[in-house]
């Protein structure tokens, strides 16, 4: 690698054929456009070049390199390579793991071309979202995945030899059943120090002595208070608790410690995917967005040939396609598309604001577009990110329009259509889609009768009616097997109002 | 900086041990859909990897989420054309709506389907046979050898020793030991050749002397230069078989027989095609007269009629005489019937077997598949006083029976 022809210009290569110096060369170029022109900032990139057999492998296991043995890794490999094989379905062209460094696997089967633009998306776009993003920085410690993913993968291969691979599974099944629900939403309070609490008591203490007045002590105390207090004090937890797999980590009366660790780690891994699955359409149109500022740049600064740009936006355009409701193969609005289409459309508010876009975004039209997207990029989730960025146009562009379907009506009306009386609901309606917290059904739970029958009491509030699917009884019975004691499951309406309540005794 | 890794090396069937765990867990679902792919199948392509289906609801892991109907929801979707706001589209019918939020696997159907590999699938087909490992084992794999040279190891038995390679080896190591050595005593000879000084003289003699010493000790030849003539077993198959399928297709023979006599054709198959390098299949089916016909026709098609048992081995005695010359062909016949015969046929049947078919074959097998067990039907009555190792027969009511009609014959030739 000679400094002088990248320091500059100059065409890399030409022609399909990549070589590891090549790659090299490419990652340089790349690395230099997007650090010091666009000020991305990203953990050091590890790239690994993998046969399409290993892509496979690592589908299976959710993009991690490495997982504990489980039968549901099997189906889901199974699935995607009988998918493969047939033709259903094409590989991914990366995978890119939330570690630091940042770890992208390349497929040896890809060009020159694509190799570049795998680089451009998930060594740059992709790393420097998980770098970046709040979730990404609240919710995972990047560095420490992979040693944790050691860690559990042979925890598990040890306690399936000690007591059994039937008796982990049984574990893990049941464990995996509790995922959606194993997640913190809200940093627990750390603990306070011994020194801390003490400092707090006597604190305490010191205000009610100043407080201290011989007559409050002569008040007669009602009944009904005193009974009320007694009451609350018995149940336990005192607020409702939504982490279940917590909740079970921590107080399931029967579990064994081997066992309790296994929920640990399935709680952690469902922690560590928690940003993933919120920021889809960010963290997709981020990589897409600079994989297609990047390129255009090194096109600009004639590093690749227009047979290079041609193939890279084939591949480009099939990713970003947007299908219409009604034509084959709709399957939802495309992430890809609709994430780059926003970054495009945030960019050219901020160099090419119209009239409308300057009364939809006063604070960010004509503005920097870089220091505008990188504070999007950080700051926000998809709920929130389209709550405030999508503009008309886009809505206008993507045709979008809302359907109703509400129980108490014959047919499913149209909601909210693309005009200016629909903009604002539509966009509200689609961040709601986006919002996990409405996605995911609201079960929490209310009561552990630790000093009774040690039964689990758990509570679903409706949201909007809308009712658990029938394989809930199913998951209550996985509860029920590492809860050890019964478990009920009741279901209130919006008011709180209990409604019906399924038990599983044990 | 990045870091670029080639990885394509490293370990290619990761997820081998999740996959085992998979079919291990699905065994029972796995095995039915391999019960109608044996159906289906004809009795050549037995022996390779098959797609099985099983149902997704088997399957699914649950979890609490939202039913797909019920309650008030909105989908934003996009491609609006003609809509516009206050429409109203007819509900879907199933209920569900245009389920954009739950993104995903579009044109699922309800089953999963997936290969098994040749080995999974005939492990599954043996398991329902309950076959004794031994014949399992046998039907697995080739089961002759001959061995071939596949180059050299550094461990052995002393009668596989190669001198030529290990003394060649020895040669190069002693070369390669000795070089440094050899290099340091030419510059000290060059060396005292320059100087003459008597003294210094004495010193590098010594040295010399030393260094000569060390060279001499390079052993000649060491455990590392051993090497040993490398030899592998390559499956070897012995030459061609053929192989008779006798039925009786009459109305009384139902699916459910047909399909216990395809598994033992099968069975029967399975063990020439690892025995023999060539296997043809006849087949003859019959009613009141033989005919040979495909495979397809003999197992699908049904005719009406009496029942002629002697017509086929006639037919078969027939085709053998005339293109499978037993000089030149191991033959096999394999029968099944419900053995209802009547008359003359199964006396007659009898003394056709032992006279003219027994002496031609390597192996005949009679499998009958009755209505009732307890009533020796008219064939059986006969065929039961043939006393031969060449023949077995047996009545067959469900697949694990089928088995022992021919374990003789694998007892026999496996352990040969």
């Amino acid at each position: 690698m000679s400094v002088s022809k990248l320091g500059g210009s100059g065409l890399i290569s030409s022609g399909a054929e990549w070589t590891f110096e090549l790659i090299e060369n490419y990652d340089h170029a790349i690395h230099d456009i997007a650090a010091n022109e666009f000020g991305l900032d990203t953990y050091p990139n590890q790239i690994e070049v993998i046969a399409s057999e290993q892509m496979l492998d690592a589908y299976a296991s959710a993009g991690l390199p490495i997982g504990y043995p489980h039968w549901s890794y099997g189906k889901e490999f199974i699935r995607n390579e009988q998918a493969y094989r047939t033709g259903a379905r094409g590989l991914a062209y990366e995978i890119v793991i939330n570690s630091d460094p940042c770890i992208a696997y390349l497929m040896e089967e890809n060009t020159m071309a694509m190799q570049a633009l795998v680089i451009a998306h998930a060594c740059y776009g992709h790393n420097s979202f998980f770098k970046g993003n709040y979730l990404f920085r609240q919710w995972t410690s990047a560095d420490a995945i992979i040693d944790y993913m050691v860690f559990a993968r042979n925890y598990v291969m040890q306690c399936e030899e000690t007591y059994g691979a039937e008796r982990v599974e049984e574990v893990l099944d049941s464990c995996h059943a509790l995922m959606s629900h194993g997640v913190d939403r809200y940093r627990h309070p750390t603990p306070l120090s011994v020194a801390e609490e003490r400092d707090r008591q006597r604190d305490r203490e010191e205000y009610a002595w100043r407080q201290y007045d011989e007559i409050w002590r002569t008040l007669p105390t009602r009944a009904g208070a005193a009974g009320a207090q007694k009451s609350g004090a018995a149940r336990f937890p005192t607020e409702p608790q939504e982490n279940l797999l917590y909740f079970v980590e921590k107080y399931a009366p029967k579990l064994e410690p081997w066992q309790r660790e296994l929920v640990r780690i399935v709680r952690k891994t469902a922690q560590y995917f928690y940003p993933q699955s919120q920021t889809k359409v960010m963290n997709e149109g981020w990589a897409t967005f600079w994989h297609y500022t990047l390129l255009h740049r090194m096109f600009d600064k004639a590093q690749v040939d227009a047979g290079f740009m041609i193939e890279a936006l084939a591949s480009h355009t099939n990713v970003t396609m947007q299908r219409g409701f009604d034509q084959r193969g709709y399957g939802g609005l495309n992430p890809y598309a609709l994430g780059f289409a926003m970054m495009c459309d945030i960019r050219r508010i901020c160099e090419a604001p119209t009239q409308e876009d300057r009364e939809w975004f006063p604070e960010i039209a004509g503005g920097d577009w870089m220091k505008v997207l990188d504070f999007a990029m950080r700051n926000y989730k998809d709920e929130s990110f389209i709550g405030q960025f999508l503009s008309p146009k886009l809505m206008r562009e993507f045709h979008l329009f809302a359907v109703a379907d509400h129980e108490g009506e014959d047919d499913l009306v149209v909601d909210a259509i693309h005009n200016e009386q629909g903009f604002r609901r539509l966009r509200r309606l689609l961040a709601t889609q986006y919002n996990r917290d409405q996605l995911l059904p609201d079960i929490q739970v209310t009561r552990y009768e630790s000093a009774g029958d040690r039964s689990l009491t758990l509570r679903h509030q409706r949201s909007r009616k809308r009712p658990l699917a029938e394989e809930a009884n199913e998951v209550l019975r996985h509860l029920a097997r590492l809860w050890g004691f019964t478990v009920r499951l009741e279901t209130s309406d919006e008011s709180g109002r209990v409604e019906s309540v399924n038990e599983i005794q044990c | 900086m990045s870091i670029i890794i080639d990885r394509r090396l490293n370990d290619r069937n990761k997820n081998a041990v999740n996959r085992q765990r998979f079919l291990r867990r699905y065994k029972e679902q796995i095995r039915k859909s391999v019960t109608d792919v044996v159906a289906e199948r004809s009795i050549t392509d037995m022996d390779k990897s098959g797609i099985v289906n099983i149902p997704v609801k088997d399957i699914s892991e649950p979890s609490f989420h939202h039913g797909s109907s019920g309650g008030d929801r909105e989908y934003v979707n996009s491609g609006n054309r003609h809509f516009n706001s206050g429409d109203k589209i007819p509900r879907p019918t199933g209920g569900s709506g245009k389920g954009s939020g739950e993104g995903g696997e579009g044109g699922d159907s309800d089953n999963f389907t997936f290969a098994l590999s040749r080995e999974e699938f005939m492990k599954l087909f043996f398991d329902d046979l309950e076959l004794p490992h031994l014949v399992r084992n046998t039907l697995g794999e080739a089961r002759d050898f001959k061995w071939r040279r596949a180059g050299y190891t550094p461990t052995g038995v002393p009668a596989n020793l190669s001198v030529v390679r290990s003394l060649r080896n020895a040669m190069a190591r002693r070369i390669a030991i000795g070089a440094p050595l050899r290099r340091q005593l030419l510059e000290m000879e060059a060396a005292q050749v320059a100087e003459d000084e008597i003294a210094a003289d004495e010193i590098a003699a010594n040295e010399i002397a030393a260094v000569r010493s060390r060279i001499a000790r390079i052993p000649f030849i060491e455990e590392i230069d051993l090497r040993y003539r490398h030899r592998v077993k390559d499956p070897q198959p012995i030459s061609r078989a053929v192989m008779f399928c006798l039925m009786d297709v009459s109305a009384s023979m139902t699916e459910d027989k047909k399909d216990l006599a395809k598994r033992f054709f099968t069975l029967l198959y399975l063990f020439l095609t690892r025995k023999y390098e060539k296997v043809e299949l006849v087949f003859i089916r019959h009613t009141d007269d033989a005919q040979e016909v495909d495979e397809d026709t003999f197992f699908h098609d049904t005719k009406s009629g009496g029942t002629v048992v002697l017509s086929a081995l006639k037919l078969m005695q027939e085709i053998a005489g005339a293109r499978y010359p037993s000089d030149s062909w191991n033959i096999y016949g394999a029968q099944v019937s419900d053995g209802d015969a009547f008359g003359a046929d199964p006396e007659k049947s009898r003394s056709c077997l032992v006279d003219q078919l027994l002496p031609l074959v390597r192996y005949f097998a009679y499998v009958e598949v009755p209505d009732q067990v307890d009533r020796p039907s008219p064939l059986t009555h006969a065929y039961q006083r043939i006393d031969s190792d060449r023949f077995a027969m047996k009545s067959v009511m469900a697949r694990n029976e089928v088995y022992p009609v021919l374990r003789e014959l694998f007892k026999r030739e496996a352990t040969a």
